[in-house]
């Protein structure tokens, strides 16, 4: 097949696995150990489990609640109250519990395992060009930028798109940066810790599913325990009958709490199916009248058939994530690949990034002193200057991949930005020194990183 | 027939290794160097539905005729548009699937994937005929999370470059 080309197709191949590596010794090596799959790098804060088939959030507790709850209270059922229904009245009640049991289960664990519909993180140079265009826009002045948003029109109307600082992207409308799985994820509701997951665009069909056959099953378990119960105190007397199947009294207590509850909720999301609208925006008001007269949902179909058919028949988009996917090897990029994180003071810390921390420091404590010069002299006019605040503040910042000593800081005379959680009160004082702890940008995009990293104390 | 990079995903599987499949994109990559990349972003006028915008980038005014490039993107929309089309077909698919307890995707492909893959092939035989020549390279928005089309800008380093042409021969990289 190679015949004709052979030349340029042997230097080609040639050069194409010396891309891969860094050097051609390493090719062999490179091939005997075994590649990464995506989902041991990703960067959110979920677990995987089956090699990557299994997706779920950090805190399952809840959920083994959950599931621990359905499986004894129905367990109970069918051992104790079923036999005696199944003789008394018919044996189609066993039957249709079974089946909705089944159901329960199959909705429950595919909300729980599936990925809602997570958006993946941009890629390094997708960030860049990203900052360009806002930094464009901006005008390239002003040391507190206004926060980031971009303006859309959908069907009429004004919808903000957020600026995710996390994950590098605008965030599309209806997607929410999840805190507690630390991933954006589209057309988000809400995280629900009894299903160990959130709930978004590809599961939020399976959790409807569930909540409305669990409140069938929590009220047929309901009746038909309380049935047994009559049916047997006809025949033996109250006392007897709770004495002969105790179950039959936890049965109903746990039933009896969760079909308020749990009906109610299936109500809830009925309302929000038929109108379009997710947990998220109706907490919100975003799109109730009390906004404004001319606030309506521009998502909704107009009419109820439509919106259920939307919501629960329509197409299932696939993962965006693909975390069965092997990592690949040496991407071609633009930008400088190992600070990209670091830069942009982001909370998250990558696997592979760790290891290389210590040449990091190093790196940032030389170039520092060198960025040092550079901010001075274009800083000095805007009067940005000030005392530098306690090293204390560095240290508490979540920049994980790169510490900056100190000392360093100190001398620096720059204010230092406390890219760290929440503290509010030092947002004000959040400046310049996030800056010269991205150890590889040119002086001019340094300016853009330290804004980033004042508004992501903001966020 | 076309080899793709080992991965163990039904995704993946059909989707392009975007650094180099074809022979032409092979030269491309030995002999030119990537000096640029353009993203093309999401259009959300409609709605949360995928589709991106026409506007054609000022990057790419030297290298490829603006119809080509609108002509591209548009069937690109109008793919995404029919892989998330609300109609009897996929109303049929998720109410058989919910009946099947979503079994039935176990030995059925969605719609949507089904889509997918004809939009990779799509992209590759883009990239083969229209954007390797000029230097340029799609990359399947799908690896970008849907987010972007992202489209890297090739330099010619030196004088090679003889591109095979239309030779529908792929280099499997691995060998």
């Amino acid at each position: 097949m190679h015949l004709g080309v052979s030349e340029s197709m042997r230097e080609c191949e040639y050069s194409q696995i010396s891309t891969r590596s860094s050097t051609p010794m390493e090719t062999p090596y490179k091939k005997r150990t075994p590649k990464k799959r995506k989902w041991e790098i990703f960067p959110g804060r979920n677990k995987f489990y089956c090699d990557g088939r299994i997706m779920m959030a950090k805190q399952t507790g809840v959920f083994y609640l959950t599931l621990i709850l359905i499986l004894v209270t129905c367990g109970l059922f069918f051992s104790f109250d079923c036999p005696f229904l199944a003789q008394q009245l018919t044996p189609v009640i066993p039957v249709i519990g079974g089946v909705l049991f089944l159901f329960v289960l199959g909705t429950l664990l595919r909300t729980s395992f599936s990925d809602p519909g997570v958006l993946p993180r941009a890629s390094p140079d997708e960030a860049a060009d990203l900052e360009r265009q806002i930094d464009v826009a901006n005008g390239g002045t002003g040391y507190r930028p206004p926060p980031r948003t971009k303006e859309v029109v959908i069907n009429g109307q004004t919808v903000k798109l957020k600026y995710c600082f996390t994950c590098k992207i605008f965030r599309p409308p209806r997607a929410s940066h999840c805190s507690l799985c630390d991933n954006c994820v589209e057309r988000f509701d809400h995280h629900c810790p009894w299903v160990g997951n959130c709930v978004g665009r590809r599961n939020y069909r399976f959790f409807y599913m569930f909540i409305l056959s669990l409140s069938f099953l929590t009220i047929f378990i309901f009746a038909f325990v309380i049935t047994h119960i009559i049916l047997s105190s006809h025949q033996n007397g109250f006392l007897s009958a709770l004495k002969n199947s105790p179950a039959s009294v936890l049965e109903v207590v746990v039933c009896f709490f969760s079909v308020w509850s749990i009906v109610g909720l299936s109500g809830f999301h009925t309302y929000l199916i038929s109108s379009n609208q997710t947990t998220n925006e109706d907490i919100k008001g975003s799109w109730s009248s009390k906004r404004g007269k001319d606030n309506y949902n521009p998502y909704s179909y107009g009419n109820i058939f439509t919106n259920c058919c939307a919501a629960l028949c329509g197409p299932l988009p696939p993962s965006l994530i693909d975390r069965r996917g092997f990592v690949e090897a040496d991407v071609p990029q633009l930008a400088p690949p190992t600070n990209g994180i670091t830069i942009y003071g982001s909370t998250q810390s990558q696997q592979s990034h760790t290891s290389t921390a210590d040449m990091k420091t190093l790196r940032v404590v030389v170039l520092a002193s060198l960025l040092l010069i550079l901010q001075l002299s274009s800083q000095m006019a805007r009067g940005h200057v000030s005392t530098a605040s306690p090293a204390s503040t560095i240290k508490s910042s979540t920049i994980k991949s790169s510490t900056v000593s100190p000392s360093t800081i100190k001398s620096s005379t720059i204010k230092s930005s406390t890219v760290s959680h929440s503290t509010a009160s030092t947002v004000k004082s959040s400046t310049l020194s996030a800056s010269t702890l991205s150890t590889m940008t040119a002086a001019s995009t340094v300016k853009s990183s330290t804004v980033k990293a004042v508004s992501a104390t903001a966020s | 027939t076309h080899t793709y990079p080992l991965t163990h995903t039904r995704r993946t599987r059909y989707y392009i290794n975007p650094y180099c499949i074809t022979l032409s994109l092979c030269e491309l990559r030995h002999s030119a160097s990537l000096a640029n990349k353009v993203f093309i972003q999401r259009d959300y006028s409609e709605g949360t539905t995928c589709k991106f915008q026409t506007k054609f980038p000022s990057e790419l005014e030297s290298r490829i005729e603006r119809t080509l490039f609108e002509d591209t993107v548009k069937t690109l929309n109008n793919y995404y548009a029919e892989a998330e089309k609300i109609g009897g077909q996929s109303y049929l698919e998720g109410c058989l699937a919910c009946a099947t307890a979503y079994l039935i995707f176990l030995c059925m492909e969605t719609r949507y994937e089904k889509v997918l893959k004809k939009i990779a092939k799509y992209i590759q035989e883009q990239n083969e005929k229209i954007y390797a020549p000029r230097g340029l390279l799609i990359t399947d928005p799908i690896e970008r999370g849907m987010r972007v089309i992202e489209i890297s800008i090739y330099e010619d380093r030196g004088s090679s470059g003889s591109s095979s042409g239309s030779s529908s021969v792929s280099g499997s990289t691995a060998r």
